[in-house]
């Protein structure tokens, strides 16, 4: 094969444990991944019960979303703090459209509310993301030091539209809202496992099969050499931007659903928790490096680590300390690993 | 008719002059060598026609008509395809999608397009073939030698039907084999009617593959002769200043 390919003898084939998904941290994760629930449920008789299964399903579809968004920065070089006051304003300005919907007597057709509700929210974010993006990729500001600024003022615009007591979703579409967001399929899967599921393959394909995640890519290893190539760096790290406050939106409407409120300190230093659950997941803080599986492996990780620690009845103060030292463990085998393979 | 003519064209970086009143021609198919010591200005016209930097002053023509290049992808669309110095490779990107970046073979289904991996990769391999170079198109470019990082950057302007060819020294940082190789290929493009802008410190190279050697000394063209006239050790007292002109 090698030498029919190249015509050189010196060439051999890359094994299979050296390329593809088994050569990437997300692997690596997913293996300790495994055995973390192996143990788990030899410790916990509860662990593998199908309401425990369940509910850790539905807690880390509540970042997931946002550490798929969060995951196409990354992979671009760049970071967004402001996920988690993100997740608060779309919330919120879902819910209180749905008020004003409510106090307005807008309801043309069933489920009207929520479609216009629901894209309001979206809309708040994906102007956060914008702004963001415009921010970084034409005022060429820092990502950290932008997302830092929008952190505080996205949060703080929710606490002055909501004067800091938060709002709750109402009117004639609430019970619609209701079970779209936090309902079970069949009474066991959350349907916003579900929704992860749709977003993750969409992104996946985006990644690896569109030239447009290439650019993705290319510009986290060598935003010059895609300037060069004629990609459109700007455009992309805008839509990146967009994409991962949207991504974080969606996630905001998911949560306040299954709170049935959007507290104005909805999501508060979830920020940490998203990018921790990204990077556990693979994606390179450095940039060019990171993916879907990777993103939700990372948070099924830090959620499996939280329910066990409960489980298990260990004081849950333990948790961040054990979430931050699984970051350093992650990122110091990809560092044995890629040194080693030269 | 000169395939490219630039007039007087001149640079200015804030108080530095980079380049100072410069014009040449290079005819269709005609191997040129662009000679000069470091910050002697050949990277800056380089990046000049190449479309990165608009000249201060001065114009260029290119295939007999005026030509404004004011992006990388307008050099492209001309038909000016560029070997960087640093080679613009992404490194977390296989051989042929970086040969491909920016202009990916695509398939429509439904409003969407996805990728051609396999044609890509194919394509790739041929014109990897055709360089004699051991690089396989699915390899990762950080895990390559300088070579075959080289390979991969001169493989990229085998994509199109390019008229004229820059290479900023293609030949730096690469294998006796590779060199010979790279060298052969200038002559190939030459045969095929491409014209070829060497960019080069290796006296040797120059002196194998091109017909005319430009000089360059602190941003003013010194000599422009064809290379029979010459001698290396005139364009070495050139590119020092012993030698003033010629």
């Amino acid at each position: 094969m090698s030498i029919s390919q190249s015509g050189f003898t010196n060439v051999g084939r890359t094994r299979f444990w050296q390329r593809g998904f088994l050569n990437t941290q997300s692997a690596y994760v997913l293996a300790a991944l495994l055995v973390l629930m192996a143990v788990m449920s030899l410790l916990s008789p509860n662990f593998m019960t199908s309401g425990n299964i369940s509910n850790i399903t539905r807690n880390f579809s509540f970042i997931a979303i946002a550490t798929l968004g969060i995951t196409l920065v990354i992979i671009t070089g760049g970071i967004d703090l402001s996920v988690g006051s993100t997740i608060a304003l779309s919330a919120t300005i879902t819910s209180l459209t749905m008020n004003a919907l409510l106090g307005a007597q807008f309801y043309p057709f069933p489920g009207s509310v929520l479609i216009v509700s629901v894209a309001a929210g979206l809309l708040a974010a994906a102007g956060v993301g914008l702004f963001n993006g415009v921010a970084i990729a034409k005022l060429k500001l820092s990502p950290f030091v932008t997302t830092l600024g929008t952190l505080s003022m996205v949060r703080g615009l929710v606490y002055v539209a909501t004067q800091g007591r938060g709002t709750f979703p109402a009117g004639p579409d609430k019970e619609l809202f209701l079970t779209v967001t936090a309902g079970k399929l069949f009474d066991v899967v959350p349907v916003s496992f579900l929704y992860l599921v749709i977003c993750a393959l969409v992104m996946w394909v985006a990644l690896n099969h569109t030239a447009w995640g290439k650019h993705v890519f290319a510009i986290g290893s060598n935003e010059n050499a895609g300037r060069l190539t004629g990609v459109n760096v700007d455009r992309v790290k805008i839509q990146v931007y967009v994409l991962c406050s949207m991504a974080a939106g969606f996630n905001g409407i998911i949560i306040s659903g299954w709170l049935g409120s959007a507290p104005a300190n909805l999501a508060t230093a979830y920020e940490l928790t998203i990018i921790a659950a990204a990077v556990i997941g693979g994606a390179n803080l450095a940039g060019g490096g990171g993916g879907a599986a990777g993103a939700i492996i990372g948070c099924i990780l830090i959620e499996v680590i939280r329910n066990g620690l409960v489980l298990a009845r260990v004081d849950p103060y333990w948790q961040q300390t054990l979430v931050g030292a699984i970051i350093v463990a992650a990122v110091l085998v990809d560092r044995v690993r890629s040194s080693r393979n030269g | 008719m000169a395939l490219l003519e630039l007039t007087g064209v001149t640079k200015e970086f804030g108080a530095i002059r980079a380049l100072s009143d410069v014009s040449f021609t290079v005819q269709p198919g005609e191997v040129v060598g662009l000679m000069g010591d470091n910050g002697a200005g050949k990277s800056t016209l380089v990046k000049i026609i190449s479309g990165i930097y608009q000249p201060t002053a001065g114009s260029l023509r290119f295939a007999g008509n005026h030509a404004h290049i004011h992006s990388p992808a307008e050099a492209r669309r001309l038909g000016i395809e560029t070997v960087y110095q640093d080679l613009a490779l992404a490194d977390n990107l296989t051989a042929a999608e970086n040969i491909f970046l920016g202009r990916e073979l695509k398939r429509q289904v439904g409003p969407f397009r996805f990728l051609r991996h396999a044609a890509m990769d194919a394509r790739a391999a041929e014109l990897f073939a055709e360089l004699k170079s051991e690089t396989r198109s699915g390899d990762f470019v950080r895990q390559m030698s300088g070579g075959q990082r080289q390979a991969v950057a001169i493989a990229r302007t085998r994509l199109s039907d390019a008229k004229l060819i820059l290479m900023d020294e293609p030949t730096a940082a690469i294998s006796v084999r590779q060199v010979a190789e790279v060298l052969n290929l200038i002559r190939r493009l030459k045969e095929a009617g491409i014209a070829v802008i060497l960019i080069s410190h290796r006296m040797p190279d120059v002196f194998a593959v091109c017909e005319r050697v430009i000089v360059m000394r602190r941003g003013t063209k010194v000599a422009d002769k064809p290379i029979a006239a010459s001698s290396p050790e005139e364009v070495t007292a050139l590119i020092t200043g012993a030698m003033e002109a010629a």
